[in-house]
């Protein structure tokens, strides 16, 4: 077994860990740390009668994670500053939004870059606003950001000039040249009010949004952490509401993401023992592979099985683009690189 | 990983790996009188790896990796692993540690009262710290002074004290019965050095102290003394440390606490002896 792979035993059933031993703590820590993984871990593990020393490294990371949500709280709060004169849904995602709405899948959750979701049309608004307020181009090379612009569901990345911190401004949550095509316009209209100007997206989108990016927007780095997601944000929404699973397939359904949504739900079962209705489980070819990619990490925190990470590295590209279109795109990436 | 060992400094528990024994076989013998990490649970992780797989053979070339990494580190030579592995447990300590506010300076204790010495890379603090531990200090680190934000006190670090060029020669020179590692030459610092602190230092690791002197050195020039106003050493030092941002409200009072209860000043001093001379008359 992997260490990633002791690693989601650990968070789907905390009492496992009373079974390491020193060098088994180490490497669930170190593992833990590689996943981005450590706060969760730290959260899930609280209580528990575990050895001094990893009391100590998780309560570290238990603060750090508070530190960070605090500062994801505050970028939003920003960013909510800059467009509210606009009147248009600023919808948080991922991280910020989880820890924002309160939800299970925030608590020590690592949070990167503020991602917001606004609708298409405020987009030339939107980015004036923030360009006003201090953000400022991360990429200012001209073949990026037309391709950003032509390309993504984002606009190409900006940092803040005073507090050295990033926004993510996406139309929609998966690039138009992806093979699915989500619906943008359901995804505003369905967005749940903090209250505070802020939005986030509704439960459904929320685990659809995270089985996208999990599984068809990139090359499942970070993998874990995203399934983790899942595992948190569906717990919690099934709790909430018994027919929330039924809801989630027919909205899965509405962004032609019903397969994936699947997918995400199989491995959050396999990996985390999600309860997951029995109809859900039903294997395909890939699921093994995928979860061999997914817990490809050993107790030093080295990533392991470079095959298998190759091959999904692959697939992501395939999955973003025609192929045409990654052709092109490589050669200009390829020239830059042999560039003066 | 091929090889590997482990030690603790102080507060922190290291895991150090690597795919070649000689790096490892030197860390052994350097901190052969260190102890265990606590528990046997190591707080930090570092890797010295190849940077493909042959490249362990093939003009070796080590990749510094661990819990926490810069993404644009270069690789290092074989022949500097010791470095590398000494600069991997800095930066886990720097980008990772969350316990302590971490200052970039060192450290000496004499009667349960610490002086902590900050200042550009050049500026001497590493060699005062080695050298003054010849007048009765004892030494509690040459790299990073852990200020414990809930204490106010000064804890060690004592891992082995990187000398650099000429402070070398000098330091073999005033601790003729101490221990020193290889000579790593040629490193993007000029050559380098180790020295293990004596055993007080080892023994003592646990021991904190209260700061009482904020000392700025500068090597060179007549000995001289001037006075540094508290708001321009808290400036100073959040330039610093690593982890002042990190530690948020924390590291605000614990920054502010300090440089409003110890003395400080800015020195320079000409050799040794005056030095000496001129940080006892200080910290009176």
């Amino acid at each position: 077994m992997s260490a990633a792979g002791d690693l989601a035993d650990v968070l789907a059933d905390p009492t496992r860990c009373l079974r390491l031993d020193p060098a088994g703590w180490t490497a669930l820590l170190t593992a833990a740390r590689a996943e981005r993984l450590i706060g969760s871990l730290a959260h899930r593990l609280d209580g528990l009668d575990i050895p001094l020393r990893v009391g100590a490294v998780l309560a570290d990371a238990r603060a750090d994670a508070a530190a960070g949500r605090c500062r994801a709280l505050w970028e939003a709060e920003m960013a909510r500053r800059a467009l509210n004169p606009l009147g248009c849904a600023v919808i948080l995602l991922k991280g910020t939004a989880f820890v924002a709405a309160g939800l299970d899948a925030g608590r020590g959750r690592s949070i990167g870059d503020l991602d917001i979701l606004v609708p298409r049309d405020r987009l030339d608004a939107v980015e004036a606003a923030l360009l006003t307020a201090g953000w400022e181009w991360v990429k200012p090379d001209p073949y990026d950001d037309d391709y950003y612009r032509r390309w993504m569901h984002e606009l190409p990345p900006m940092i803040h000039r005073d507090r050295d911190a990033m926004i993510d401004v996406h139309h929609t949550i998966l690039p138009p040249t992806a093979r699915i095509t989500p619906d943008p316009a359901k995804l505003v209209a369905g967005a749940e009010s903090l209250g505070s100007g802020l939005s986030v997206l509704s439960p459904e989108d929320m685990v659809v949004h995270a089985a996208l990016h999990l599984f068809a927007d990139g090359d499942l780095s970070g993998g874990l952490r995203n399934l983790w997601d899942i595992d948190r944000l569906t717990r919690e929404f099934a709790e909430r509401d018994e027919t929330f699973w039924l809801k989630l397939a027919a909205r899965a359904a509405e962004h032609e993401a019903g397969a994936v949504v699947a997918r995400a739900a199989r491995q959050s079962y396999d990996l985390f023992a999600t309860p997951v209705p029995e109809d859900w489980r039903t294997r395909d070819a890939l699921d093994a592979f995928i979860r061999r990619r997914l817990l490809a990490r050993d107790g030093w925190g080295r990533p392991t099985r470079p095959v298998t990470r190759f091959c999904f590295y692959v697939r992501s590209h395939w999955m973003r683009m025609p192929p045409m279109l990654l052709a092109r795109h490589l050669l200009v990436k390829a020239r830059r690189r042999d560039g003066p | 990983m091929r090889h590997g060992i482990v030690v603790r400094i102080g507060p922190a528990g290291f895991r150090i790996g690597s795919d070649w024994r000689v790096p490892i076989d030197q860390l052994q013998a350097l901190y052969a009188d260190y102890p265990a990490p606590e528990g046997g649970v190591a707080d930090f992780t570092v890797r010295l790896e190849a940077v493909r797989p042959w490249r362990r053979v093939v003009r070796p070339s080590v990749r510094l990796a661990g819990d926490y990494a810069l993404p644009d580190a270069l690789p290092l030579p074989l022949s500097q692993g010791l470095l590398a592995a000494e600069m991997g447990m800095n930066l886990q300590m720097a980008l990772g540690q969350r316990r302590f506010l971490l200052l970039h300076a060192s450290a000496v204790e004499r009667d349960g009262r610490a002086i902590v010495m900050t200042g550009e890379s050049g500026a001497g603090k590493s060699t005062l710290a080695a050298l003054l531990q010849r007048h009765g200090w004892r030494l509690m680190g040459d790299e990073f002074a852990l200020l414990d934000p809930a204490t106010g006190l000064v804890h060690p670090f004592p891992r082995l004290i990187s000398l650099k060029n000429d402070a070398i020669a000098v330091a073999v020179a005033s601790l003729p019965d101490a221990t020193f590692g290889p000579l790593v030459q040629g490193t993007p610092k000029g050559d380098i050095r180790h020295l293990v602190p004596d055993a007080r230092a080892i023994a003592q690791m646990d021991t904190p102290a209260a700061p009482t002197l904020l000392l700025f050195p500068r090597f060179g020039g007549g000995a001289d003394i001037r006075p540094v106003a508290a708001a321009e050493a808290f400036m100073r030092l959040t330039q610093a440390s690593t982890n002042y941002v990190t530690l948020g409200e924390r590291g605000f009072d614990a920054l502010t606490r300090f440089v409003t209860t110890v003395r400080m000043a800015a020195i320079d001093y000409p050799d040794m002896p005056t030095a000496a001379a001129m940080i006892a008359e200080l910290s009176r």
